[in-house]
């Protein structure tokens, strides 16, 4: 279970979460909404350990591990999975040479066998016919010159070839069109299983379309302000943030 | 992608230059200091002819009456040239016939290198090993050279100058300092007068060369120079390519390296010329470490000869080099690949002059440059064009990687085209190491200092692509080594 607990969030000095409780059991899929700048991808960088986001109160666990205590590369060994909205490019290093590198980390630091290369080829021909991606792409440097929609999807495709158990999806949907949302949708729906907890950070009610939540959860301000089922994200949808704006929250309290 | 996970094998595995070790061979040395009787010295030890001994004292003549220059961007503590031995050699009194005859201790230091490819096992005479002649130099005097009958039936002919001063003394001296003239350069007058030894390669007109050619340079006696000297000729029509990898032991005080490599390429010949160079760098504060002073040119004096450099530079505490080409032949072309990293106090002003002098000759350059610690890294080229040179085409790329906030990274391209005809490109970036790069490789599982040895591998992709197999991948090792306690 994901376990976040009054957890207290600054970059450079300047507060964005603030007393942010919220968990995820295993086997659930929570989606996680809110109006621009409510704070939704310092959540993800923050359970993932991104440098200059600054844990200042509070407490965040991942199958009773204490994910504070951890540097980036521990976290992702422990199965934390971040999918980041704007995917970053690395020049001259092939797609499958970054991923199989990853994985390889991974199984060292949790003290299994690593993957021998004809493996990982067969892995890799499996996923991306999956995900209807091009073989040849996955041998061009990871992300250089891939459009927004392709991005994306090797961003799944990483997801689906590291197996996390908490997988953290940031705005997946944002650059892609209809049918390549619908592939991914379908990437991610596979890896659903009780043990694995997922957090869907959208803007958007679009994508829970394909990826159904069990919760739903509107952050604003820096903290969870409302929950329910699925339901809450056609409302979101048919009404908008407006509620949940500062000066809203703020009257309400 | 074997080759990444073995970069990030060595990453884990290694904590400090490995290579810090001496031997303890016994060593012959000439006395300390240079005049004229230690070239005699050196040239009566190696029973070399006449004409050689004079050669030698005429740069010698020439070498007094120069000064150590003093324009490259790097700083060094003066080198005391009469606190230098200037020759020391293994001692041996007979050439050994097999592997069994060598020193163990020298073989022990091919042990411990570690990194010696399949070189090893060719020295160790396994099996199945690959056919990688060596003509591995132990500190200044080759020590075993392997397959020699192979090549002799091919008709290429790879052994120590020394040797070849005996056995072909006609062709070493039709060649000898005709690329790199004994006044060219203060360390090249130096080494002409006092190289004790080095390889030497002729390749007969159009020959193709059996197997990679390959040498080991290893400094290893206390304060002794290093003066190699290298000749490569490849006659009409042929092709070989030699490789070259140096690492060296650790020591206290600063130990100087100046050689001297002369191709030549005569028509239609191709040579390619591969280094890694992975000196001593000095410690944290930049005590001891090699200074590696060398001159490298090539002569395509052959319409359309081909010669391409490619070098690898992770080590030395200064570093100032310049693998040229004259480009004389019509259609020759010329290459410098280079990936150049400092870390710690390291500097390196290193580059390559591109002559134009032939028609439609044409050249390419890519550098790049790695900079982390308090190291300092600068690319100086040329690319010049002579007015009678039609059709002369260039394209340069120079990239520069910062690590950290103290190192430095500069490039100073010169370009001089006097010919309205030529085409010339440059393209140069300056980048620092993303950290929001570096934070998306760790989310993927990598430690710090695996992410950083992949995105810098990265970086070097294109060079590295250029070197033969089996050094690509020793070179990639060498990048993560290299930069290890740079970030953080």
């Amino acid at each position: 279970m994901l376990s976040i607990f009054n957890l207290h969030v600054t970059v450079g000095d300047k507060p964005i979460l603030n007393g942010l409780t919220l968990d995820v059991p295993a086997g659930e899929v929570h989606a996680v909404m809110g109006p621009n700048g409510a704070g939704k991808s310092t959540l993800g960088y923050a359970l993932t350990g991104r440098p200059g986001y600054e844990a200042t109160a509070g407490s965040a666990s991942w199958d009773g591990e204490d994910l504070l205590a951890l540097d980036p590369a521990e976290r992702a060994a422990k199965g934390v999975f971040l999918s980041f909205q704007y995917p970053l490019e690395i020049p001259g290093v092939p797609a499958m040479t970054f991923i199989r590198t990853a994985l390889n980390a991974q199984k060292r630091a949790r003290g299994e066998a690593e993957v021998s290369a004809p493996d990982f080829l067969k892995l890799v021909r499996a996923a991306s016919t999956r995900l209807k991606m091009n073989f040849d792409m996955l041998k061009r440097p990871l992300n250089v010159g891939f459009s927004g929609g392709e991005k994306k999807r090797m961003e799944i495709l990483q997801m689906v070839l590291l197996e996390p158990s908490l997988l953290i999806l940031d705005e997946t949907d944002s650059g892609l069109d209809i049918d390549a949302l619908r592939i991914v949708a379908d990437g991610v729906n596979a890896l659903r299983s009780p043990e694995r907890s997922m957090l869907v950070i959208t803007h958007y009610q679009r994508l829970l379309d394909y990826i159904r939540p069990d919760r739903v959860h509107v952050l604003a301000a820096g903290r969870i302000v409302a929950s329910g089922g699925p339901e809450l994200a056609l409302q979101l949808e048919a009404e908008g943030y407006d509620k949940y704006a500062p000066e809203a929250l703020q009257g309400a309290a | 992608m074997a080759a990444v996970k073995e970069t990030v094998d060595a990453v884990v595995e290694l904590e400090r230059y490995k290579y810090g070790f001496t031997s303890d061979v016994d060593t012959e040395f000439a006395p300390k200091g240079l005049n004229a009787d230690i070239v005699r010295f050196i040239s009566e030890k190696k029973g070399e002819p006449q004409w050689m001994l004079e050669w030698r004292l005429a740069a010698y003549e020439r070498w007094l009456a120069m000064e150590e220059p003093t324009w490259a961007s790097v700083r060094y503590e003066p080198v005391d040239y009469q606190d230098l031995h200037y020759y020391a050699a293994p001692k041996q009194k007979e050439g050994p016939k097999s592997l069994d005859e060598v020193d163990p201790e020298l073989l022990e230091v091919y042990r411990k290198l570690g990194i010696p490819l399949k070189e090893q096992e060719v020295l160790a005479g396994v099996q199945g090993a690959p056919k990688v002649a060596v003509d591995a130099v132990f500190d200044s005097v080759s020590v075993v050279t392997t397959f020699k009958a192979e090549l002799a039936k091919a008709g290429v002919i790879f052994m120590p100058i020394s040797e070849a001063l005996r056995e072909h003394p006609e062709l070493v001296r039709q060649y000898l300092g005709t690329v790199v003239p004994v006044s060219d350069n203060y360390f090249a007058a130096l080494n002409s007068a006092v190289f004790s030894d080095g390889s030497f390669v002729y390749v007969p007109p159009g020959v193709r060369c059996p197997m990679e050619l390959s040498t080991y340079f290893r400094i290893n006696a206390s304060q002794t120079g290093q003066f190699e000297r290298t000749l490569i000729i490849a006659d009409k029509g042929s092709y070989v390519s030699y490789l070259e990898g140096c690492t060296a032991p650790m020591r206290d005080e600063n130990q100087l390296h100046a050689a001297v490599v002369e191709l030549v390429a005569l028509d239609d010949a191709e040579i390619k010329y591969s280094t890694v160079q992975n000196w001593y760098p000095g410690d944290a504060e930049g005590r001891g470490g090699i200074y590696n002073f060398v001159t490298k040119r090539a002569d395509c004096r052959g319409d359309r000869s081909k010669v391409s450099w490619t070098q690898v530079e992770t080590g030395s505490a200064v570093t100032w080099k310049y693998p040229s080409c004259l480009l004389k032949g019509e259609e020759s072309s010329g290459e410098f690949y280079s990936i150049a990293i400092t870390n710690g106090r390291q500097q390196a002003d290193t580059g390559t002059k591109m002559v134009h002098l032939g028609k439609n000759s044409k050249s390419r350059i890519i550098a790049k440059a790695v900079s982390a610690g308090r190291s300092d890294s600068t690319y100086r080229g040329l690319v010049s064009v002579h007015p009678k040179a039609t059709g002369v085409r260039n394209f340069t790329q120079c990239d520069s990687l910062l690590i950290g906030k103290e190192c430095g990274s500069h490039t100073i391209p010169y370009i001089e085209a006097r010919n309205g005809s030529a085409q010339l490109e440059h393209e140069a970036t300056t980048t620092r190491l993303s950290e929001d790069q570096l934070f998306y490789a760790q989310q993927r599982g990598l430690s710090e200092e695996e992410a950083v040895a992949l995105l810098v591998n990265g970086f070097v992709r294109d060079v590295l692509q250029e070197l033969p197999m089996e050094f690509a991948v020793e070179a990639q090792k060498l990048v993560a080594i290299s930069l290890e306690g740079s970030v953080g």
